[in-house]
C-alpha cells in the first residue's frame, strides 16, 4: 500500500502531463498537476528547515566535530527567519502607509533585501569566482598529453583558447597567404565549434532525449520502482 | 470614420515626410498603428488569441521606423494600449453592459507588432482596438479589427503530431522489448566501466572506513534526472549496507530528501540491515545553489569520504564539487544529461556517464530483465533517429552539390525539417511545397 498510492500518483500525473501536451483540452488537467506539485514543494520546505535545524540542534548539543558551524547556521537561520517575518526596516506600502506591515518583504531597504544584497550576493558570487581557480586545475590536469585522445583534446583546446583571441589572427595575419586563411585559429575554431562540437553535443542530446523518454516510460509502466522505497 | 482616416495616414505618411504628416506632427500626439488582426491562437485549448498591427510611423522603437527621423519626445510612441470588448459569449446569454465596455487588456512597448491575449474565455466573441501613446500620455486615434474573432479549442495540437507518432512508435518498441524479455528472451547490452566502477568505490570505501558520499543534483524531484539519480541510489545504498559502508547524503531539495530517505531505507531493508540504517545521514542543506556547494564540500574536506558519486542534474556547482573529491583524493564517477557539465565532470571524476549512460544506469544496475528490456526499446528508438539523421544529410549534400532551389530534394527536406522534426503540423500547407529554402 505504502507504494501502491505513491505508484498510482506517479502514473496519473505522468499521463495527464502526457496527454496535457499533445491535446489542449486536458491543459487545465496538467495546471491543477503543476500546482498540486507547488503546494507539496511549499509544505516540505518547512520538512527540509526542520530537518536542518534538528540536526544542527543536534551536533551542537553534543558538541561533535565541527558545531561551530552549526552553531553559525542556527543563528544565521533564525535571523533571517525573524528579519522575513517581522519585516524588520520595510516601509509600509505606498498604497497603505497607515499599515505597518503594508510592504513587501523584498523591497529595497527592507532587512531582507539587505541581507540578500550585502551577504548573500558576496557569498554567492565569492563561491562562483572560485571556479576560475577550479576551471584551471582541471583543465591542466584533462590537457597532460599523456595519450592520443588527450593529445587531441589539448591541441584542439589550444586552438579554441587562442582563436577566441585577438592572437589567433595576429599569429597568422603577417605572413599567411589568402589561400590559406582558413587555417588561421580564428577561423578554425569557428569550424571546431560550428562542425564537430556541433555534432558531437546533438548526439549526446538524442541519447539524453531517447533516455529521458525510456525512463519516463519505465516509471510510467511501474517497471521501475526504485525510487518508492519499501512497500 | 475618424479611425480610418488616422490609419491611412499613418499607413502613407509620416512626419517630416508630407505636409499632413507634419500637420499630424504638429497636434503632438503620435500616429495611430495599422491594420489590427486578431485570429483565434492555433494548437491551444481555446483561451488565447493572437494580435499582430502595423506600428505606428512615430514609432522609432521599431525596427521599421528607426533612424527615420530625430527623436522628439512630444511624439515618440513610448507604448501601445491594446483594448477589448466581448461581442459575444459561449452560451446563448445577453452580453452585460459590464462585458459590452472597451477594457485595457495590456499595454505592450514601443517597437512590439504582436500580442498574444491569454485571458480569453473559450467560445467567447472579441473585438480588439489598439492605440499608441507618448510620454506625456497622448494617445493617437484607434485602429480596431476588421472582423470578430473567437477564441476556439482544438482538440489535438497538430503542431505535435509528428511528435506524438514518434512517442507512440518508441513507446511501441520499449513495450515490445519488455514483453519480450518477460517471456525469458535474454537480452544483451554493453557493459558501462562507470557502473561497474561503483561497487569497487563503495567497496574502497567500506575498507578505508570513510564514508562515499551521494549528490543527486541540484534538481526538485519533479526532474527526471533526479528521479534517475534515486534509482542509482538504490542500488549504492544496497551496495553500502552490504559492505557495512556508511553513505551520506546531501541534497538541495526538501521532497528529494524525502524520497532518498524512503529509497535507502528499502535499500538497506532489503540488504537485511535495517538496523544499520541511518536517515539523518540523508538530509536537506538548502535550496540556494551556491550554499549547498559550499555545504557539501565543506563535508567533503572535513569528513574525506572515500567515494564521491555525483548522479543528477548539475549546472556550475558540478566542477567544484568534482574538483573538491578530486584534491581529497576520493574515486569519484558522476553521471548527468546536462551537457553542458558533462566536460567538467570528465576532466575531475575517474568514471562520467554521459546522457544516455545515466539513465540506462538503473536498467543496467537493477538485472531485473524487464528493465533490460526497455533499453533494447531505446536502441530501436537510436536506430530510427539515425537513419532520420542519414537521410537528411544525404538530401543537405544533394541540394548543397547540385545547387537545387526547388524540386523533390528541397521539398523533402524542408518536410523533415519543418514536419517532422519542426512544428508545422502533420502535412506542408498548400503553398509551402512550391517554396525552396536552402538558406
Amino acid at each position: 500500500m505504502k507504494r501502491l498510492v505513491p505508484l498510482t500518483i506517479a502514473i496519473v500525473a505522468g499521463f495527464t502531463l502526457i496527454i496535457a501536451y499533445f491535446f489542449p483540452i486536458a491543459q487545465q488537467w496538467s495546471d491543477n498537476v503543476q500546482e498540486w506539485f507547488k503546494i507539496l514543494a511549499v509544505g516540505a520546505m518547512v520538512l527540509g528547515g526542520g530537518n536542518l535545524i534538528k540536526l544542527h540542534l543536534k551536533k551542537v548539543s553534543a558538541k561533535r566535530k565541527g558545531w561551530g558551524y552549526s552553531m553559525v547556521t542556527i543563528v544565521c537561520f533564525f535571523g533571517v527567519l525573524i528579519v522575513g517575518f517581522l519585516k524588520v526596516g520595510t516601509p509600509p506600502n505606498t498604497n497603505y502607509p497607515d499599515y505597518v506591515w503594508s510592504g513587501y518583504y523584498l523591497q529595497e531597504g527592507s532587512g531582507v533585501w539587505w541581507i540578500y544584497l550585502h551577504m548573500i550576493v558576496p557569498l554567492t558570487s565569492m563561491m562562483f569566482a572560485m571556479l576560475a581557480f577550479y576551471v584551471a586545475t582541471a583543465a591542466f590536469r584533462a590537457f597532460r598529453a599523456k595519450n592520443i585522445e588527450a593529445t587531441l583534446l589539448l591541441v584542439t583546446a589550444g586552438i579554441v583558447l587562442l582563436g577566441r583571441t585577438y592572437a589567433g589572427v595576429w599569429l597568422f595575419d603577417a605572413w599567411l597567404p589568402e589561400s590559406m586563411l582558413w587555417l588561421r585559429f580564428d577561423n578554425l575554431t569557428e569550424w571546431i565549434m560550428n562542425a564537430p562540437n556541433t555534432a558531437g553535443n546533438r548526439a549526446i542530446m538524442i541519447g539524453i532525449a531517447l533516455g529521458t523518454v525510456a525512463t519516463s516510460l519505465r516509471i510510467l509502466l511501474g517497471v521501475d520502482r526504485s525510487y518508492l522505497g519499501q512497500d | 470614420m475618424t479611425s480610418n482616416l488616422g490609419i491611412a495616414v499613418a499607413v502613407s505618411m509620416m512626419c517630416g515626410v508630407s505636409a499632413l504628416g507634419q500637420e499630424w506632427c504638429a497636434s503632438h500626439s503620435p500616429m495611430p498603428p495599422s491594420n489590427l488582426v486578431a485570429t483565434d491562437a492555433p494548437d491551444d485549448d481555446g483561451k488565447a488569441i493572437e494580435l499582430s498591427w502595423d506600428v505606428s510611423p512615430s514609432d522609432v522603437f521599431s525596427q521599421k521606423y528607426a533612424g527615420t527621423r530625430a527623436p522628439d519626445p512630444g511624439i515618440d510612441v513610448v507604448n501601445y494600449v491594446i483594448l477589448r470588448k466581448v461581442e459575444a459569449t459561449s452560451s446563448d446569454e445577453e452580453v452585460s453592459p459590464e462585458q459590452s465596455q472597451w477594457i485595457v487588456v495590456s499595454e505592450p512597448s514601443a517597437g512590439d507588432n504582436k500580442w498574444t491575449d491569454r485571458s480569453a474565455e473559450r467560445n467567447w466573441t472579441y473585438s480588439y482596438r489598439i492605440m499608441a501613446a507618448d510620454a506625456q500620455g497622448d494617445q493617437s486615434p484607434w485602429a480596431q479589427t476588421a472582423e470578430t474573432v473567437v477564441a476556439r479549442l482544438q482538440i489535438f495540437n497538430m503542431s505535435r503530431a509528428w511528435l506524438a507518432i514518434f512517442t507512440i512508435l518508441f513507446t511501441g518498441f520499449v513495450v515490445y522489448f519488455i514483453n519480450r524479455a518477460r517471456s525469458g528472451k535474454k537480452i544483451w547490452v554493453r557493459k558501462i566501466a562507470g557502473l561497474k566502477a561503483i561497487d569497487e568505490a563503495v567497496g574502497r570505501a567500506t575498507e578505508m572506513g570513510r564514508p562515499v558520499l551521494f549528490v543527486l543534483g541540484i534538481q526538485d524531484i519533479s526532474e527526471i534526472q533526479t528521479i534517475a539519480g534515486l534509482t542509482v541510489l538504490s542500488r549504492v545504498a544496497r551496495t553500502a549496507a552490504e559492505y557495512g559502508a556508511q553513505i551520506e547524503v546531501p541534497t538541495c531539495r526538501s521532497l528529494v530528501m524525502a524520497a532518498a530517505r524512503e529509497t535507502v531505507e528499502a535499500a538497506y531493508l532489503a540488504a537485511g540491515a535495517p538496523d544499520a540504517y541511518q536517515p539523518d545521514r540523508i538530509h536537506y542543506l538548502t535550496d540556494e545553489q551556491f550554499a549547498f556547494v559550499a555545504g557539501v564540500t565543506g563535508y567533503m574536506v572535513r569528513e574525506e569520504p572515500a567515494a564521491c558519486i555525483y548522479m543528477g542534474g548539475f549546472y556550475a556547482e558540478s566542477l567544484i564539487l568534482a574538483e573538491t573529491g578530486n584534491h581529497i583524493g576520493a574515486i569519484q564517477v558522476a553521471g548527468t544529461a546536462m551537457p553542458s557539465q558533462l566536460p567538467f565532470f570528465v576532466a575531475s571524476c575517474d568514471y562520467t556517464l554521459i546522457g544516455e549512460e545515466f539513465f540506462a544506469a538503473s536498467a543496467y544496475l537493477s538485472d531485473d530483465p524487464l528493465q533490460i528490456g526497455s533499453l533494447k526499446g531505446q536502441d530501436w528508438g537510436k536506430f530510427l533517429s539515425v537513419y532520420l539523421l542519414i537521410i537528411g544529410i544525404f538530401l543537405a549534400t544533394v541540394i548543397s552539390w547540385g545547387n537545387y532551389d526547388e524540386g523533390f530534394f528541397v521539398n523533402s527536406r524542408d518536410f523533415i525539417k519543418n514536419n517532422l522534426l519542426g512544428v508545422e503540423g502533420f502535412w506542408p500547407a498548400p503553398g509551402d511545397v512550391e517554396l525552396g529554402d536552402d538558406s
